[in-house]
This record gives structure tokens, sequence and C-alpha cells, in this order.
């Protein structure tokens, strides 16, 4: 993600987490979201990552981190033990998104999802006049060398909420656009989602 | 960085020091090292816990002819990971060894003699609380870290389950909460080759001719079990020593064995067999879980207070990546926070003191915040 987009999606997730609540990031990177909510609000933080290099960054961050996969399930987690479950642009990365929204939602009490949008204006026109997957400075891959496994639109995922019974109880649009509040599928480069068990 | 042994004992007729067998011990001699300052706020003091056959020295010579320095030298030291400018670094030999704490060679102070299969059989939690006694002897309230690799990972473990408001964190390297099937049976090969040689005489051996052929054996066996098949692929291959074709004898041809004849040979000339018996029974019988009410891990852990920074290693077959896996998920059902790291590495269990590249800055970086959180405590 480039880095406008990042301090968006940033600044959109840590307004939506309370102060001093329990806090899992799964794939938190080098922990920066959760180095910031454990010093200015007070939160209980724990991330998960894969890479051995983003976990030993996280130590450095003074983030407890730990090196697991999240493929492998996190049954070991309580049910409802954090507040907030973040997954930000992690959700693209893992083989079934569902399945970690599922297990998210049974250790959180709220979800939060960044959801990176491939139906964005530009990246239509790109298909559209290129006939080529997306290639943009927000999505700087190859089609055959991109860790996003599973990009989708906003209207994908508003679709699969809806078939897999996620209730959505916030949506915060991120992006440029000044349209993105207006049409979220079209104008969001990315949107945030607040996912509450039923 | 010039060190020295230092010696405490404690216990008496009186006050017998108590094991977990329900035996005890009139008197107990505890020989260990330190590094670095106690600072006035006693905030600073971080206890290392040697493996199977290590000893107090972890770090610094003794001399400066010393040929190597301690066991952990690349770790601790002025600017070193355990930095000796910050922390006051302290480690002990453990209960059962030949390095300076009593074990099976001491003399019985009722018999006059040396113990030898007559010493009790000790624990990992015995091992522990001598260390407790030596904390109290160092005028130590809390430790703001007890770390170790291997059978000193599950020292630590225990450390942070018996005493959880004397450890404010804890650093499992290489290690498990419970001795493994596969370590239990390769410590029995080792100790039954020890045993069925002729030189052993149950144990009563004179010094100087201690059952040499099986001790190395046993050393053998548990030397490999601490490398990797991809780490003796690179270091041997299929090279053979000092010859340019095989032999067709069963001396031996390649590589591999001539190195480990030669830490089996290395072995003998320090390290004591009873010593080799005691400690690697007490490892057997290590199983934290016990300690839980409901002897799950999940219970014995609940136990702990401290922040938790564990470490495993990808090759490590011995004391496998999974093991230490099993003690985060018992500390998150505990909904505990927690740091855990497996490193990548071909070095197999070995690993916690050849990786130090890796190693240093995960421990550094986690004894500095939590240096942080118990200054603020």
């Amino acid at each position: 993600m480039h880095k406008q987009l990042l301090d968006a999606n940033f600044s959109i997730i840590t307004s939506l987490i309370d102060k001093k609540s329990r806090v899992l990031d799964l794939g938190c990177g080098k922990g920066k979201l959760l180095k910031h909510l454990k010093l200015e609000k007070k939160c209980e933080v724990q991330g998960i990552d894969v890479s051995q290099q983003e976990v030993i960054d996280c130590i450095a961050n003074a983030v407890p981190v730990l090196q697991l996969d999240l493929e492998e399930g996190m049954s070991f987690f309580q049910d409802k033990s954090f507040d907030f479950v973040v997954i930000s642009q992690t959700m693209q990365q893992v083989h079934n998104p569902d399945k970690l929204i599922r297990e998210a939602l049974r250790v959180g009490k709220k979800v939060i999802v960044s959801v990176h949008n491939l139906a964005y204006w530009k990246s239509r026109l790109q298909i559209m006049l290129r006939g080529m997957m997306p290639n943009t400075k927000h999505l700087p891959y190859e089609w055959y060398n991109t860790p996003n496994i599973h990009l989708g639109s906003i209207r994908d995922f508003y679709s699969m909420c809806e078939k897999e019974d996620f209730r959505i109880t916030n949506v915060c649009p991120g992006g440029e656009h000044f349209l993105r509040s207006f049409n979220k599928n079209l104008f969001s480069e990315f949107s945030v989602f607040t996912l509450e068990s039923l | 960085m010039l060190v020295k042994e230092q010696f405490f004992s404690f216990a008496s007729k009186e006050q017998a020091f108590q094991l977990r067998c329900g035996k005890s011990l009139s008197k107990v001699d505890v020989c260990f090292e330190s590094y670095g300052q106690l600072n006035a706020e006693k905030n600073n003091a971080v206890l290392i816990c040697h493996a199977l056959t290590g000893s107090a020295h972890a770090a610094g010579r003794h001399s400066e002819d010393d040929r190597k320095p301690g066991w952990w030298d690349e770790m601790i030291g002025p600017g070193k990971s355990f930095d000796t400018n910050k922390y006051f670094i302290v480690c002990s030999n453990i209960l059962s060894s030949c390095y300076g704490t009593t074990g099976p060679q001491s003399i019985c102070p009722e018999t006059g003699e040396a113990y030898n299969l007559d010493f009790p059989m000790t624990t990992i939690h015995d091992m522990v609380n001598v260390q407790h006694e030596l904390m109290k002897h160092l005028e130590i309230d809390k430790w703001l870290a007890v770390a170790g690799g291997s059978l000193g990972g599950m020292q630590a473990l225990q450390w942070a389950v018996s005493y959880p408001d004397k450890v404010h964190s804890c650093i499992p390297i290489a290690t498990a909460a419970q001795c493994s099937p596969l370590s239990i049976g390769f410590n029995w090969v080792g100790r039954e080759s020890i045993r069925k040689d002729e030189n052993f005489q149950e144990g009563n051996y004179p010094s100087g001719s201690q059952p040499e052929k099986g001790l190395s054996i046993a050393r053998m066996i548990a030397h490999m079990t601490y490398l990797s098949d991809a780490s003796m692929q690179n270091k041997f291959g299929r090279k053979l020593q000092e010859m340019d074709d095989v032999n067709y004898e069963f001396s031996h041809n390649f590589q591999v064995e001539s190195y480990l004849n030669y830490q089996g040979r290395q072995f003998v000339n320090r390290f004591d067999a009873n010593a080799y018996l005691y400690i690697t029974r007490a490892m057997d019988y290590f199983n934290l879980a016990e300690e839980g009410e409901k002897k799950t891990l999940a219970h014995a852990l609940a136990k702990s207070l401290c922040q938790f920074c564990i470490v495993s290693f990808s090759s490590d077959w011995l004391f496998p990546p999974y093991q230490s896996v099993e003690i985060v998920n018992a500390l998150a059902e505990n909904h505990r926070t927690a740091t855990y790291c497996n490193i990548k590495s071909d070095a197999g269990h070995d690993a916690f003191l050849l990786e130090v590249d890796i190693l240093a800055p995960i421990i550094s970086n986690f004894l500095a915040q939590q240096q942080e959180s118990f200054a603020d405590a």
C-alpha cells in the first residue's frame, strides 16, 4: 500500500479503537499500529505475524508479537478474549479470508477489516484500457508475484458478509476521492469495515 | 572481561534442603559467577540458566590466557545483549552438576565419602530452589529476567511458575514445558551406555577412572541430537577423514565419525558420568503441566505473572518449535500477551548458542522494554 493510503488507513483504524481495550492485530507487520495503540490509547496489545523480520522489528517496537501462521488457525484464543481484532491489509493475503474473519469474530467482540478495493475507478480504467491486471502505485505487483492472492472489491466484500452472515456495523470509506462516501465501490480506494457477531 | 568463580553454601542438619523426591540435603554448595553491578533500585538483575553440561562460567575469562571464554560469551558482556553495563548478570552451576555445585561427586557430610548413586534424585524444580537460595543470598528481590536455552529454558519456565512474584520476565529459548518421549528416549540410551560400561561399578568408580566408553558414547549420541540433517550435510557431507578412499574397515572413515569420536573424547575429560545420569533424569521428569491444578500447562502458566519472550529454531528436532508453540498457546488460553519468535536456522538445537546475530537484537530489545516496565511498576 502507498504511504498516503497507509496513513489514512492507520488513522481510520485507530479512531475506531477504544482506549484501554484489548487489541489483537492479525498480520501486524512491524507493529506500528499496536505501538501507537499501546502508547497513546493504553491498550493491551498482541500482534501476530508470520514473517521473522517483521516479528524482530515488532520486538524492537516493544510490541508483544507471536510468530505464527494465521492459516493454521488460532483456536488457542478464548472466545471474545479481545475487544478488537484488526485485519488490516491481511485478508487479501490468506487462502481463506472467510475462515479468518469467522475466527476473528469468535475471538474478538469487534472485528475491524481494512479491505482494498479493486473496483476503484482508476483500477477499472486500467483493466478496460490496458486489458491487464491493474498495476498501480497502490498495488505495485505483477499478477504472478503479488502476495495479494484474494483481491476483491467493496461490493465483493459486502456479498461475502451477506452470504457468510457477518454483520457489518460500520463502514469508513478511505482514499482521496471526494465522492468516496457517495459510491464506495467506485470511489473509495479502500474501506474499513467493523464487523460484529450476530 | 575477567571474571571469577564465587561460592555460597546453605542448609544444615537441622535445616536441611528439601527435595521433590522426599529426601533432603544437609549441605548445598553453589558455584556461581556474576557480571556487572546490581543497581541501587535492584531492578537490573538477570539470571542466566545453563543447559545440561554447562557451568556457571557463562561469560568472560578466568585469566588472560584462558583459551576459551564462557559458554554464552557472545551474548553476555559490555555492550552485548545481556549488557553488563546495564544489567547485573548471575549464572550458577545447577544442582547435581560437576562444576562446583553439590552433585553426586560431592562428599556426603554424614558419611564423609562421595555420594555417587546415593545422591538423591533431583529435579528442575530443585535446581530452581537452589537458585532461589542464591537469590536471597545476593539480596535480590526480583529478577528483571530469567533466561536460558534448552535445560536452562526449562529452569526459566519453572521459575516463572514457582516464584511468580520474583520474576519480571522470562526468556525460554529452544526449550519445552515438558520433556518429550524423543528426549527421554535419547537420555535413556545415553544413561544405559554409561551404566553398562564395566568401569561404571554402580557409580562407585574411583575418581580418574570413570566409565569413559559409556560416557563418550552417550555424548556422541546426544551431540547428534543438537545438530540437524542440514547442518551435518553442510559441515561434513560425505567427506573422508585423512584418506582418499574408504578402507573397508570399521575404523573411522568419514569426517563425521572422527568428529563424533573427538567430541566424545573431549567430553569425558570435562564431565562426570554420575552427574550426567542425574541431570538427564531431572530433564526426563520435567513436566510443567503438573504444577497446574488440573495438570494442564494452561493452569500451570496461569500462576505466572511475568512477560514471556519465547524463542525456538526451525531445525531444532530435539525441542521442536511446536513445543514452544504449546507454551504460547497455553499463555493465550490465559488471555496473556506474549512474544514468540521461531528463528529460521539450519543449526538444529545448538542454534541457541550459534545464531547470535539474530538472537541478539531480540534479547536486547526485549530486555530494554522489560527494564522500562519494571522501573514503572
